[in-house]
C-alpha cells in the first residue's frame, strides 16, 4: 500500500513537469519554424528625405505683400485637397497669413516698427518640441514622430477636438462639413478629409517619404528652409547661426520648430 | 374546450408568419459573387500575396500598411516571397487601386454581398470610373 502510494506519487510529479514544459517547447519549435520561412517585411522608402529633428526657417525680409506669400498658400491647399469654404467659421487652414500683434503676441507693444506692423507673416503648426496637442488626443490620433514631425492619422480621429483647444497657436481646424464638395481641384494622390475630424499641417510627410521637400518650401524662392535642427552643418543651422530669428510664444514653452528671420 | 380550431389556426398562421423570412426568400439566394480583375491585374497573375491568402487577409495587410505608412513613414513592403511593393491604397498606379482600378466590379462586389462598408472611401479618392 505505502509502496504503491509513493510510486503514484512520484508518476504523478513527473507527468506534472512534463505538461508543464509542454508549452515552452511547442513555443521554440514554432518560433524555429519561422524563422526558416521568409517572412513579410517593412522597411522606410530608400530616397525618403530624413532629419534627426526636423526645422523651418521662414526669411520674411524676403516678402513685402500677401501676394508674395498666396502661391505658397496655394501650393500647399492644392496638394493636400484643403476646402476653400466661403464661411469664416468653417474655413479649414493649413497655412495661412496673420499680422505680427496676433502671431507673436509676447513680442508685440505699441511702438513696434512699421515693417513689422504690416508685414503678413506666414503662419502654420509649429511641430513643437513639446506638443499639447499631443497630450491632450485621447486616441493617440495626433502623434509626434521620432523626427519631431506632429503628424494625424485621420483614421483615429474622433472629432472630440482636444487638440484645438490644447494647441497654443491655434494651427488646427475642423471639419464642421463635408469638405469634398469644396474642393475646387482634387489632387488624386493625397487623400481628402472627412466630416468631423481635425487637420493641420503635416510638415509634408508624404512628399518627404518620397525624396521631396515640403511644397511650401518649393514654392518660395528659398524663402523658407527646411532641414535639421541636430546637424550642426544643416542649412536651417546656417541660417540661424547667420541672423537673428524668432519664435512664436516661447515662453510657453512648447519649444515650437518653425523660426522667422526678421 | 370547444375552442381547439380556433387554437390550432391560430398557431398555424404564427408558424407560417415565422417562417416566413425562409420561404419568401427561397430560391432566390444571389450566387457568391465572383469580383472582376483588371487586366493589369490579370496579367500580374499575383497580388502582393497569393489569392487565397488576400481573399482572406487584405483587410489585415491594408491595416499594417495604414499604420506603417502614416505612423512609422514605413512605405515598402517586402512580400513573403520577396517581393517590392508600394504600400499605398489609392496613391499612383503601383497602388492596390492603381491596379485594381475597378472598384464597383472588384472591392464593391463582395462587400456589397456581405454587407460590408468599410469608410476608405470617404477620405480617399476612388479611381475614376473604368473606361471600356
Ligand atoms: S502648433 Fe499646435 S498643433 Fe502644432 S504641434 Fe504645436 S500644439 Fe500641436
Ligand atoms: S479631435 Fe481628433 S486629433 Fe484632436 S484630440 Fe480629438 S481625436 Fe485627437
Amino acid at each position: 500500500m505505502e509502496n504503491s502510494r509513493r510510486s503514484f506519487l512520484k508518476l504523478a510529479g513527473i507527468s506534472a513537469i512534463g505538461l508543464g514544459t509542454k508549452p515552452v517547447l511547442d513555443a521554440f519549435a514554432s518560433s524555429e519554424a519561422h524563422g526558416e520561412k521568409h517572412g513579410p517585411e517593412i522597411f522606410p522608402n530608400q530616397e525618403a528625405l530624413t532629419a534627426k529633428r526636423w526645422a523651418m526657417v521662414i526669411d520674411t525680409r524676403k516678402f513685402e505683400s500677401e501676394a508674395d506669400l498666396d502661391p505658397i498658400i496655394e501650393a500647399c491647399n492644392k496638394i493636400h485637397n484643403v476646402p476653400k469654404f466661403k464661411e469664416k467659421r468653417h474655413e479649414i487652414d493649413w497655412i495661412w497669413v496673420d499680422e505680427f500683434k496676433h502671431v507673436f503676441t509676447d513680442l508685440e507693444h505699441e511702438f513696434v516698427d512699421d515693417r513689422l506692423k504690416h508685414l503678413p507673416f506666414l503662419v502654420l503648426c509649429n511641430h513643437c518640441e513639446n506638443p499639447a496637442c499631443v497630450r491632450a488626443c485621447p486616441t493617440k490620433a495626433t502623434f509626434q514622430r521620432e523626427d519631431g514631425i506632429v503628424l494625424m492619422d485621420f483614421h483615429r480621429c474622433i472629432g472630440c477636438r482636444f487638440c484645438m483647444a490644447a494647441c497654443p497657436y491655434g494651427s488646427r481646424s475642423f471639419n464642421f462639413r463635408d469638405p469634398r464638395p469644396f474642393i475646387k481641384e482634387e489632387n488624386k494622390a493625397f487623400p481628402t478629409r472627412m466630416k468631423g475630424v481635425v487637420e493641420k499641417c503635416n510638415f509634408c510627410a508624404e512628399r518627404l517619404a518620397v525624396g521631396k521637400m515640403p511644397a511650401c518650401v518649393e514654392a518660395s524662392n528659398g524663402a523658407i528652409v527646411v532641414g535639421d535642427l541636430h546637424d550642426p552643418d544643416s542649412e536651417v543651422r546656417e541660417l540661424l547661426k547667420n541672423n537673428y530669428t524668432i519664435r512664436r510664444k516661447t515662453h510657453l514653452g512648447a519649444g515650437p520648430a518653425i523660426y522667422y528671420i526678421v | 374546450m370547444n375552442d381547439k380550431n380556433i387554437i390550432i389556426t391560430g398557431l398555424i398562421i404564427f408558424f407560417v408568419f415565422l417562417t416566413f423570412p425562409f420561404w419568401y426568400n427561397l430560391g432566390k439566394a444571389s450566387p457568391v459573387p465572383e469580383p472582376k480583375l483588371t487586366d493589369k491585374a490579370k496579367a500580374a497573375k499575383e497580388c502582393v500575396e497569393p489569392k487565397e491568402y488576400m481573399k482572406v487577409e487584405h483587410m489585415q495587410i491594408l491595416d499594417i500598411w495604414r499604420d506603417g505608412v502614416v505612423r512609422e513613414a514605413n512605405r515598402v513592403y517586402i512580400s513573403k516571397k520577396g517581393k517590392r511593393f508600394n504600400m499605398s491604397l489609392s496613391t499612383g498606379d503601383d497602388s492596390c487601386m492603381g491596379c485594381h482600378s475597378n472598384k464597383a466590379e472588384f472591392c464593391d462586389k463582395c462587400h456589397d454581398y456581405t454587407s460590408v462598408t468599410p469608410y476608405c472611401w470617404d477620405c480617399h479618392i476612388e479611381p475614376p470610373k473604368e473606361k471600356k
